[in-house]
């Protein structure tokens, strides 16, 4: 084992896993002594849902190179399972946590049988291409779960799918005992919300060793040079479509399971939740963290859920500053006097160069 | 070792043989082709290709610019599906094969214009080639099961062993792009190596080399045929390496064979002076 730790990047990864026990630890801290505004407080869960959101996507921006703008799809998809699971189940599985696991693994379950599918035709394409067409489906997803009614008896799941936009929850046909779920465009409501801060730290160290660990494996290996040559990648023997397909499967299960997380964490969610914006806001983490960068993600994507609450002070002005600070970061970050200013102080980020690396 | 004597830009006049040790080569075939063809709309690009390549042969492709060379590379590895013709490997017909499959039924190979994984390290653009031999699933990867430790261990000890061909250890964890020109050459017929290939193809593997580098490369290249036991199949304008340690060689002129033998035979056929050599007197 002492054999491993010689190796830089499981030194980087191991240091990453820390960071996130001491920043838990430091906000359980806080929290158990009042310290954090409320505000906060209870952004605490999706805070650690959108964490997840970003390492799940930069697996398919970052390393394996394909621009996806349909992330917010899978999550939906993750979501409503998620909350369908959990709400089923109340009765069977008593236990919140129990129960809050076994939804995470269905909204990932479900996420990443919608990533399959849509990968089949998806990743024929690459490039621009692929974007718009990833943003496509997205959208499809928003619309089908807008039109799905559910709910949940002692005879099981009720299913309806609204296409004319007639159907009502009481076309279900439900029993006197059973609930609706799902109601079509309002979304789901009066949802138990099972989802804790322990447990989102939990999928949040999930998603990070199985992303993490996946990138210094050998299927890792071959979804980088994918990414860096994917003529090279074929002539050695590499099927570019099956380990694209692997990274994208992957990443839609982590985002479902965000999903599933988020779901929980809500009494009411609607599908406009998961639209376009919300896809391109997990982007904008992705990008601002570093692409390949996982422990840029969670700091971006932290930060950027915070921001909003933090700028509420500037009441109408709010998203302008918030505009405003994206772009003052992103020229910051790529600004090379700025960098060398950094790397004078932090000597271990000398080479600026290599942005797009593999240093995950 | 043999040492190789020459001299710059002229024809080696002495018979490879002189200077090659005796040695039996296995001509078994391991590569034929057979009335190969492709055409880019109206362009016959290569026309009635034939060839046969032995378990463990030397085989030269030469002629002048735009004959076809790496076409009849990009057909044998399957980057174009040809026209006409079949192309057997090991006995096994490759057509309606994909690129990653051809490579996995034992053809690597490099490229002209150099395509190396150039974000990542020496060691681990070996260990990509070692992607199939080495082989371990996605699930043993993330959860780090005994067989990802045990499977990467081999990995690593393998391709510093493959490195070692070329005296490249120390540069294992360097970035592959940032490697000097010659290194990176090297690199690519490191990474072709580690996928275990019964036939090697080279696109002009001493492009860019100065003369020591060239004459090391083709030490090397002889090396590596008789350590792997393998065949090599070669693309390359360098008539001294070519003619030095091709036991075959095969000239292309403007998709068509216009000569094939041994380098004497090639050296004395008046459609190669014609088509090849003499251009370059005029020149």
């Amino acid at each position: 084992m002492l054999q491993v730790l010689k190796s830089k990047k499981t030194r980087h990864d191991l240091v990453t896993y820390g960071l996130v026990v001491l920043a838990f630890l430091v906000v359980s801290f806080m929290q158990a002594n009042h310290m954090i505004p409320r505000m906060i407080a209870g952004q605490l869960v999706p805070i650690c849902a959108y964490v997840v959101m970003a390492i799940s996507l930069n697996l398919v921006v970052g390393v394996a190179g394909d621009l996806s703008l349909g992330h917010a799809g899978f999550m939906s998809v993750g979501a409503y399972t998620g909350i369908v699971a959990a709400m089923s189940l109340s009765e069977a599985v008593p236990n919140d946590s129990v129960r809050l696991v076994i939804a995470l693994m269905v909204g990932a379950a479900s996420a990443a049988l919608a990533g399959f599918l849509i990968g089949i035709p998806v990743l024929r394409l690459s490039g621009d291409y692929l974007a718009i067409v990833t943003l496509a489906f997205g959208e499809i997803i928003k619309e089908i779960v807008t039109c799905l009614i559910v709910g949940v008896d002692e005879n099981g799941l009720h299913v309806l799918f609204n296409l004319t936009g007639k159907l009502t929850v009481d076309d279900l046909g439900l029993t006197e005992a059973g609930t609706a779920i799902i109601k079509g465009a309002q979304g789901a409501s009066g949802t138990d919300t099972i989802s804790t801060f322990f447990m989102g730290f939990v999928l949040v160290m999930v998603a990070l060793v199985i992303v993490l660990n996946l990138v210094r494996s050998r299927t890792g290996r071959a979804i980088l040079a994918v990414r860096d040559n994917r003529i090279a990648a074929e002539s050695v023997g590499i099927s570019t479509t099956r380990y694209r397909m692997i990274a994208f499967v992957v990443s839609a299960a982590l985002a479902g399971a965000a999903g599933a997380l988020f779901g929980n964490s809500f009494s009411q969610l609607s599908a406009t939740k998961f639209d376009f914006n919300t896809s391109i806001l997990i982007l904008v983490f992705v990008v601002l963290g570093g692409l390949g960068n996982m422990r840029g993600s969670i700091v971006a994507a932290t930060v950027l859920t915070i921001l909003p609450e933090a700028l509420r002070q500037f009441s109408d002005y709010r998203m302008l500053v918030y505009a405003i600070v994206l772009i003052l970061v992103m020229i910051i970050s790529n600004n090379s006097t700025i960098k060398d200013f950094v790397a004078r102080i932090v000597p271990s980020r000398k080479s600026g160069k290599k942005e797009v690396s593999a240093d995950a | 070792m043999p040492k190789f004597e020459f001299e710059r830009g002229k024809m080696v006049p002495a018979p490879s043989h002189s200077i090659m040790p005796e040695r039996d080569i296995d001509s078994t075939p391991v590569l034929e082709a057979l009335h190969l063809g492709i055409d880019f709309g109206g362009l016959r690009a290569l026309d009635d290709f034939n060839i046969t390549v032995g378990k463990t042969e030397i085989c030269g492709l030469i002629g002048p610019n735009g004959a076809g060379k790496t076409t009849v590379f990009n057909l044998l590895t399957k980057v174009y599906a040809p026209t006409r013709g079949t192309i057997l490997l090991n006995g096994q017909d490759t057509s309606g094969k994909t690129v990653f499959q051809a490579n996995r039924m034992g053809i690597a190979r490099t490229f002209q214009n150099i395509r190396l994984f150039n974000t990542m390290t020496v060691e681990e653009n070996v260990k990509i080639g070692l992607h199939n031999t080495k082989a371990y699933s996605t699930a043993a990867g993330i959860l780090r099961l005994p067989s990802y430790w045990k499977r990467e261990a081999e990995a690593h000890e393998r391709a510093m062993e493959l490195l070692s061909i070329f005296d490249m250890q120390d540069l294992a964890a360097h970035q592959a792009g940032s490697l000097p020109y010659g290194a990176q050459r090297r690199l690519e017929i490191v990474r072709a190596l580690a996928t275990n290939p019964s036939l090697l193809l080279l696109d002009e593997p001493a492009a860019g080399m100065n003369p020591s580098e060239t004459v090391e490369l083709m030490e090397n290249i002889v090396k590596i045929r008789d350590t792997f036991n393998i065949a090599i199949m070669l693309i390359e304008h360098d008539m001294n390496l070519v003619m030095n340690i091709c036991e075959g060689i095969c000239v292309l002129n403007f998709g068509k064979i216009i000569a094939k033998g041994t380098p004497e035979q090639i050296q004395q056929n008046d459609a190669v002076i014609e088509a090849y050599l003499g251009k370059q007197k005029e020149a």
